[in-house]
């Protein structure tokens, strides 16, 4: 995303980390909830997502009718099917309601585990500098001009089984670059502070100076990187799944798609069985980015329209 | 600038070697023999599978020693053979995506270059003006959030499909009466079956660059140099240009890693639209377990964006004069 191309500007003119060097924790934190509260875009990114991720949990709840139920074809959206039905007579609410679970899941694995792969690597790389950085970074630029989706073409055209789980970290392979160069400048800039000095005197090992020391005073950063990769990773795995390459036998709102596409919804004009799932992720991936936009402004002082 | 240059190719041929042991090593890596399962697509005695399965691995050459295999598979990549195609048998991999190819980069480049252009000059409009800035920016999160897959069904079933009219055609590269030819009828048939997905990959990008470069003179306006400036008395058209001119530099870099991004939103856009492009291609090998296909794609593709990023680098150069004395080596 181009919110990355900004990332990267900040990170390079080595922008304030959010809540380095911070007066007494017990004011930062209402100050925090202060700031949050009267942040409109954070307050509506949020709640779009909460109620899409409430949604996805209590859905199952308001399901009428089970996945392999058929009722009439191409029913048109009514109070018995709430989205209408598709081709086969298959209700879309039901689908709908499995799908966002699967797509939220698998784009919450792919989050994570892109977070933590970039952290660990941009962590490492940062940290230790010279020629494991070196190495580190040539191996993120390689990974980085490989479109991720052809590599994930690639792979799953081998692998012919996947399931939500290994999709998820299929996709966390392939999206881990931009957070890594993210994270490996921020901590460029955090090595050079004088508590990091002062705990490598004290004789604390490497692990314990990222851990106690560096990934605290960027953990609000942290947090917006995971963010973006949530919502990222919800769009790779809506083309993944589209193209017909996601898990066999589940169902997402990729997949809802590709059925949409491939039973013949477009000139049946059966806009109810496409519609909703690519409304849904739209919603999500921009609530997230207007979450991640919200707390930016929340966490870095500077950028508070007050 | 010699040294940033040599640099970048190098990392350039190292992705390249990377890519290309992917190609030999991934085959050979993930549970399932590709022979097996090209096998179990037809009914054979037990007998007869044993003997078509250790021809097969003979004749592609599987049962030689791995460091056999790896070279050969280098010394025909070097002579350009990336093998035969099954999908569209008895023709060359190479031959195959010389068909398509073109398609491809007819809907790529001017989607790339357009939305490039278009989202940074309303971007910054949007940076300045607030009452534009309250449109282009929701609109602009709207677009990079959107799922390239349902942005192509939506213009799809709208203005192909009889949504609000049939404008345009709903599949293809071309009408399907028509016969490649420089003629008029068949141009326009190129042109109209062109658009939608053109248009497809052209929001998404542009609402990605329209928020990037909003975003970033937002913060150049906020600099020293602009405060300077204005302390100066200059113009303010004259301290937006300085603005845009170094808001440019990070979007440039945001180009070559936006790159794949957008080529995987044109395999997507290309399958919804039947598009007779590359990304239409490698789904078809996918779907027909065409593993030489599947492989020269993969390579191809990475040769495109090795190239399309090598560019960018070169413009970069031209644009920022201290990569040119060296001081810096983004």
């Amino acid at each position: 995303m181009t919110v990355l191309g900004t990332d990267e500007a900040t990170a390079d003119r080595g922008a304030p980390v959010a809540g380095a060097g911070a007066g007494a924790p017990k004011r930062r934190r209402f100050e925090f909830l202060y700031f949050a509260l009267r942040n409109k875009k954070l307050i509506i990114g949020l709640s779009v997502v909460l109620l899409f991720v409430l949604f996805a949990i209590f859905g199952p709840l308001f399901v009428q009718h089970p996945l392999t139920a058929y009722g009439p074809p191409r029913h048109t959206p009514s109070g018995t099917y709430y989205f209408g039905t598709d081709y086969f007579g298959l209700d879309v609410f039901t689908q709908f309601v499995y799908g966002l679970r699967e797509s939220l899941f698998v784009g919450l694995i792919g989050g994570c585990g892109a977070t933590v792969i970039g952290m660990t690597l941009g962590f490492i790389s940062g940290y230790k500098g010279g020629l494991i950085d070196e190495g580190l970074n040539v191996l993120c630029n390689v990974e980085l001009t490989i479109p991720g989706l052809v590599l994930l073409i690639l792979i799953a055209g081998f692998l012919h089984h996947t399931s939500p789980l290994i999709e998820g970290l299929l996709i966390a392979c392939t999206t881990w670059t931009w957070s890594m160069r993210a994270i490996r400048a921020q901590t460029f800039s955090l090595v050079s502070r004088d508590f990091v000095g002062l705990a490598r005197l004290s004789g604390e090992k490497s692990r314990s100076i990222i851990v106690r020391e560096i990934a605290p005073n960027m953990s609000s950063y942290l947090f917006l990187v995971f963010i973006l990769l949530f919502g990222g990773s919800i769009l790779v795995a809506a083309s993944f799944d589209f193209l017909g390459l996601g898990p066999a036998g589940g169902m997402s709102l990729g997949i809802m798609m590709m059925n949409a596409a491939d039973w013949s919804a477009l000139p049946l004009h059966t806009w109810w069985w496409f519609v909703p799932p690519g409304a849904a992720i739209t919603c999500v991936v921009g609530g997230l980015y207007l979450a991640n936009v919200g707390l930016d402004e929340v966490f870095n002082p500077k950028l508070r329209e007050l | 600038m010699r040294r940033y240059l040599l640099r970048k190719l190098l990392i350039y041929i190292l992705t390249f070697f990377i890519a290309a042991t992917l190609d030999w090593v991934l085959p050979r890596l993930v549970p399932g023999n590709p022979i097996q399962q090209l096998l179990a697509k037809i009914e054979l005695q037990p007998g007869t599978y044993n003997a078509t399965y250790k021809l097969y691995m003979h004749s592609f050459g599987f049962d030689r020693p791995w460091w056999d295999q790896y070279l050969s598979f280098w010394k025909a990549l070097f002579h350009g053979n990336l093998g035969i195609s099954i999908y569209d048998f008895p023709k060359p991999v190479t031959s195959v995506i010389a068909d398509y190819v073109l398609f491809t980069l007819a809907l790529l480049i001017p989607a790339i270059l357009l939305a490039y252009y278009a989202g940074n000059k309303v971007g910054a409009m949007a940076a300045r003006r607030k009452s534009l800035d309250n449109t282009v920016l929701p609109v602009g999160y709207l677009l990079t959030a959107t799922a390239y897959p349902w942005l192509a069904l939506l213009l799809a079933f709208l203005l192909a499909a009889g949504g609000i009219g049939h404008f345009f055609p709903i599949s293809g590269g071309f009408a399907y009466g028509l016969l490649p030819n420089w003629d008029w009828a068949f141009v326009w048939s190129l042109m109209t079956h062109w658009f939608l997905p053109f248009l497809t990959l052209f929001l998404v990008a542009f609402g990605g660059w329209a928020i990037g470069m909003r975003n970033l003179i937002i913060y150049e306006l906020e600099s020293d140099y602009t405060h300077y400036l204005e302390a100066l008395g200059a113009p303010s058209r004259l301290v937006r240009k300085y603005a845009y001119r170094n808001a440019m530099l990070p979007q440039l870099t945001g180009l070559a890693l936006q790159l794949g991004v957008i080529v995987g939103g044109a395999i997507v856009t290309e399958v919804t639209f039947a598009y007779p492009g590359l990304g239409y291609l490698i789904f078809q090998a996918v779907g027909n377990d065409d593993y030489f296909l599947l492989q020269g794609i993969f390579l191809f593709i990475i040769v495109g964006v090795l190239a399309a990023n090598f560019i960018v680098d070169i413009v970069y150069v031209i644009v920022d004069p201290r990569t040119r004395v060296g001081i810096s080596g983004a």
